[in-house]
């Protein structure tokens, strides 16, 4: 069956299944929905791999197809149009593939939870959202599920509603999106004025064939502006520097949530779009050079907070957030093929961290706290062995994914035109850091003494449900990394070559670059292994907490953003909003109105009520005073001489 | 002074007199009999004007009717000297004013005007009684029976007025 | 000759006359009474008027008044016959129902 012909249908699985659950699944048991659940989101992972194979061996030729006209009016049109092209393939595959195994996951992690069906419900409507996006041809299409991802992120943030902080981190998670979606839809209103149509393929030809100029760097055409608020819209989304502050606070999410939405999917759809518009920001030098510094900062930035948290899904945030950053540098740095290659490992690695680290949490009933934790390598062993393999490959080690992907990240950093070698350092010092706090969560929690109450948690592994697809992940971010090679592991450079005739070929390289790549690979192990040293010394004897004064407490504290933006924005506005906007505006001068008005109907009645005394005499007067006014009315013409000038004649 | 010019000023002025003692009496048959001083006054004012039909119908409804009737009712009704009631503050302070000036919007139209009125006919000459009968039945002749047809209704009403509920 | 004017400032002065008798008495009877004045006033316009211009139409319409002010005089007391006996009072003020 033609596969593309109905592209779809991949979507359109998962929003049936979330609609069956949600409208009917209240009285059904976990299995029915689990059932329904697993079987829309299967069915898509399978039509997903068959439209894969399709593309493939057609050729590999973009598709597109317009199935119907959503807006029409005047010249312009938005439809629902899908197209596929190399890029589509590895975002469709990891999102139905990572999607479906953490579907699998979560009905055992979510067995005993209340409200599963609207669990279920709404994973895979995000599934739909998320599929709508990568699979649009045009901005509007990707916007609708740009905001749909953001919603359903809200949704299962606050999936435990009855808790205060759960509902707060939802509305936070959102209100913060909205910020960056306000800079993405400035972005989508300039490229339709520029381009006068959102459709991709019409503006990228444009770009492409138009000759634009490229614009160079301290400069701000049009196209750097575009692509300035097409990113903030991905800093929103993807949690960078300046609106990343969601992303750990969305931890109150249940863990395969955080899994799915917050580290294999959602938070890359901003990426998706920086790779999706790459035409338009290579033609941005100073686009790119913000894109690459706000990533390496927030790569470094998010990196020192994550040496010191003690909640083991914060640790994770933390990283998930420095990992973003590591994708927006290689965008940045115009390495597109490695960011989306990163992108794809760290789904991976990311989403069997947060699995394990569910199952870990599982384990301990419910403790989240590494400090309530240790010595658990003994007790729960697959998720143990999982953990420890996402963590080496998240380090880069050799032979590992993270490695290979991170690795051409700081080869193409290095080879920057614009402080190369500066932004490499950073980015080597996060890489030191990530390795340093990954291993340290190792240490913490799985080995040292244990420090809890043996007696009280009973520590046991989790469900085959749970277990299974840790260990396809596990072996994913293994061997994730081996069709990628870049040649000069001797390795097949599929991936590069996939990708290119989305990205535009890789340079061809010299000799030299060559050994120049070698060596940098080189110190980038070792910086793993020195995270890894490092941590082991501080960790395994005599573990203990650091006070919490000074570097320390800063690191704890986050840098204290949260309260800046507290103090800084979110005291203010609410403060305008409560004196000005309410009680100025909307009770003084809006509800006075209304309120005015009928105060002077009343008014005005009062005064006019007096005519109806109920005296026949006040009634004469009445009458006289209006047979004075006809009389003087119908005589003005004879009279008004005599009344204005006040001479009797 | 001709005599017609005379003849006027002691009638107005007896007519005028009439009227202020109408205001001024506290016991309302001072005022009917006021009334029909002004009435007859009034009726020799028509008769200087050679309105003799109406100043005779005048005499004659007006004040042998219309007047009897109201000294009837005031007999009937055994009515008293006016109370010294003063409920309405507006009477009271806006009346004179505004009586002044409806008067003096009236008098100041009427001079204002009366330029452009001709000088009077010779009395007599066009409003004979037969002249105001031919009238009344050939071209008023649809008002004259309608205004038989309104003194029916008001005799039924006065009956229906008029009786003791049973 | 008497001018017409003449004629018409009498008219008007009784007409305010009867305007403040209207106003200011307190007496049903009284108050019918002023009203009549003013009738009366109007018709002496109207015969003015007559005269003045020659044609007899004023005289005519004078006529119908005074019928008219009968017909009312006569419906009109049979009114103030009843209200005097419902309320006890010829006083125009006592008959304030309509107050709060």
């Amino acid at each position: 069956m033609p596969i593309l012909e109905y592209l779809w249908i991949i979507p359109l699985l998962p929003l049936l299944g979330s609609a069956i659950n949600g409208l009917l699944g209240a009285k059904w048991p976990n299995k029915i929905v689990s059932a329904v659940a697993l079987g829309s989101t299967g069915l898509s992972f399978a039509c997903a791999l068959e439209a894969v194979r399709e593309f493939v061996v057609g050729g590999q030729h973009p598709f597109h197809k317009e199935f119907f006209n959503w807006i029409v009016a005047g010249n312009f049109r938005a439809g629902f149009d899908l197209q596929f092209d190399q890029l589509s393939v590895v975002m469709v595959l990891v999102v139905t593939g990572v999607g479906f195994l953490i579907h699998i996951y979560s009905t055992g992690y979510m067995a005993h939870e209340g409200g599963y069906y609207r669990f279920f419900s709404f994973l895979n409507l995000f599934m739909f959202f998320m599929l709508i996006l990568v699979l649009a041809a045009n901005f509007a299409l990707l916007f609708v599920g740009w905001e749909g991802v953001g919603l359903c992120s809200y949704l299962l943030i606050g999936f435990y509603f009855l808790r205060q902080s759960a509902s707060d981190a939802g509305k936070k998670a959102f209100i913060v999106n909205r910020i960056g979606d306000f800079g993405f839809m400035l972005g989508m209103f300039l490229v339709f004025q520029t381009f006068h149509s959102l459709d991709f393929r019409t503006v990228f030809d444009a770009v492409a064939q138009g000759n634009t100029a490229v614009e160079p760097i301290g400069t701000f055409g049009i196209m750097t502006v575009i692509c300035l608020l097409l990113f903030m819209g991905a800093t929103g989304k993807s949690a960078q520097i300046p609106l990343y502050v969601w992303l750990p606070d969305a931890m109150e999410g249940p863990t395969p949530v955080s899994a799915l939405i917050h580290a294999a999917t959602m938070v890359t759809a901003g990426v998706y779009v920086v790779a999706r518009t790459n035409l338009l920001f290579t033609h941005s030098q100073t686009a790119m050079y913000v894109v690459a510094i706000i990533g390496c900062a927030t790569a470094f930035f998010a990196a020192t907070i994550g040496l010191v948290q003690s909640d083991i899904k914060r640790v994770l945030a933390y990283s998930t957030v420095s990992q973003l950053g590591y994708m927006f540098l290689a965008c940045g740095v115009g390495a597109f093929g490695a960011g989306i290659f990163h992108l794809m490992t760290h789904a991976f690695f990311k989403a069997l961290l947060f699995l394990s680290a569910g199952s870990v949490i599982h384990a301990m009933g419910g403790e989240q706290d590494m400090w309530g934790m240790g010595g658990l390598a003994s007790k729960i062993k697959v998720t143990f062995w999982c953990m420890l393999a996402g963590t080496i490959a998240i380090a880069g080690f050799v032979p590992f994914a993270g490695f290979f992907s991170k690795d051409a990240i700081l080869f193409a950093t290095f080879n920057y035109e614009f402080n190369g070698k500066v932004l490499y350092a950073v980015g080597l010092l996060a890489a030191i850091f990530t390795s340093f706090y990954m291993f340290r969560l190792i240490w913490l929690t799985f080995f040292t003494q244990p420090r809890y109450d043996e007696h009280h948690v009973h520590v046991h592994d989790s469900p085959k449900n749970m277990t299974v697809p840790l260990i396809i992940l596990a072996l994913l971010s293994l061997v994730g990394g081996w069709f990628a090679a870049p040649a000069l592991w001797g390795g097949p450079n599929h991936f590069a070559e996939f990708l290119a005739p989305v990205f535009g070929g890789e340079k061809a390289e010299g000799v030299e670059a060559h050994s120049l790549e070698l060596i940098l690979s080189g110190v980038a192990v070792g910086a793993a292994l020195a995270g890894l040293i490092v941590a082991w010394r501080m960790y395994t004897k005599g573990a203990k907490r650091g006070a919490m004064t000074g570097a320390y407490k800063v690191l704890y504290k986050k840098y204290y953003v949260d309260e800046l933006y507290q103090a800084v924005v979110i005291g203010p506005l609410m403060w305008l909003s409560r004196n000005v906007f309410w009680k100025v505006v909307d009770v003084g001068i809006i509800d006075g109105t209304v309120n005015g008005i009928a105060g002077g109907t009343t008014a005005v009645g009062d005064t006019v009520r007096h005519t109806q005394s109920g005296n026949t005499r006040s009634y004469a007067v009445w009458v006289l005073v209006g047979a004075i006014v006809v009389f003087a009315i119908i005589f003005w013409p004879i009279l008004h001489p005599v009344l204005v000038g006040g001479v009797r004649q | 002074m001709t005599a017609p010019l005379l003849i006027f000023f002691v009638l107005a002025t007896l007519a005028v007199l009439g009227a202020v003692s109408l205001i001024l009496q506290r016991h309302p048959i001072h005022s009917a009999l006021s009334l029909i001083v002004v009435m007859v006054a009034l009726a020799g004012l028509y008769l200087l004007m050679g309105a003799e039909f109406v100043a005779a119908v005048q005499i004659i409804v007006y004040g042998g009717a219309i007047m009897v009737l109201f000294v009837f009712v005031i007999m009937l009704l055994n009515a008293e000297e006016e109370e010294r009631t003063n409920f309405s503050k507006l009477a009271t302070y806006a009346g004179i004013p505004l009586a002044v000036a409806m008067t003096g919007l009236i008098a100041a139209a009427i001079a204002r005007s009366s330029g452009a009125l001709p000088a009077p006919a010779p009395s007599g000459a066009l409003t004979s009684t037969k002249t105001l009968s031919m009238l009344l039945f050939s071209e008023f002749v649809y008002p004259f029976e309608l205004t038989s047809f309104l003194i029916l209704v008001a005799i039924l009403g006065a009956i229906v007025l008029a009786q003791r509920e049973s | 000759m008497v001018p017409t004017s003449h004629y018409l400032l009498l008219s008007a002065i009784l007409f305010g006359l009867g305007i403040v008798g209207f106003v200011f008495k307190r007496n049903i009877i009284t108050l019918f009474m002023s009203i009549e004045l003013m009738l009366n006033a109007v018709n002496l316009a109207f015969v003015a008027f007559s005269q003045s211009l020659g044609k007899p139409y004023g005289e005519v319409f004078v006529l119908f008044v005074i019928v008219v002010a009968a017909a009312e005089a006569a419906v009109g007391l049979g009114i103030i016959i009843l209200t005097a006996r419902n309320r006890r009072s010829l006083n125009v003020e006592r008959v304030d129902l309509l107050k709060l």
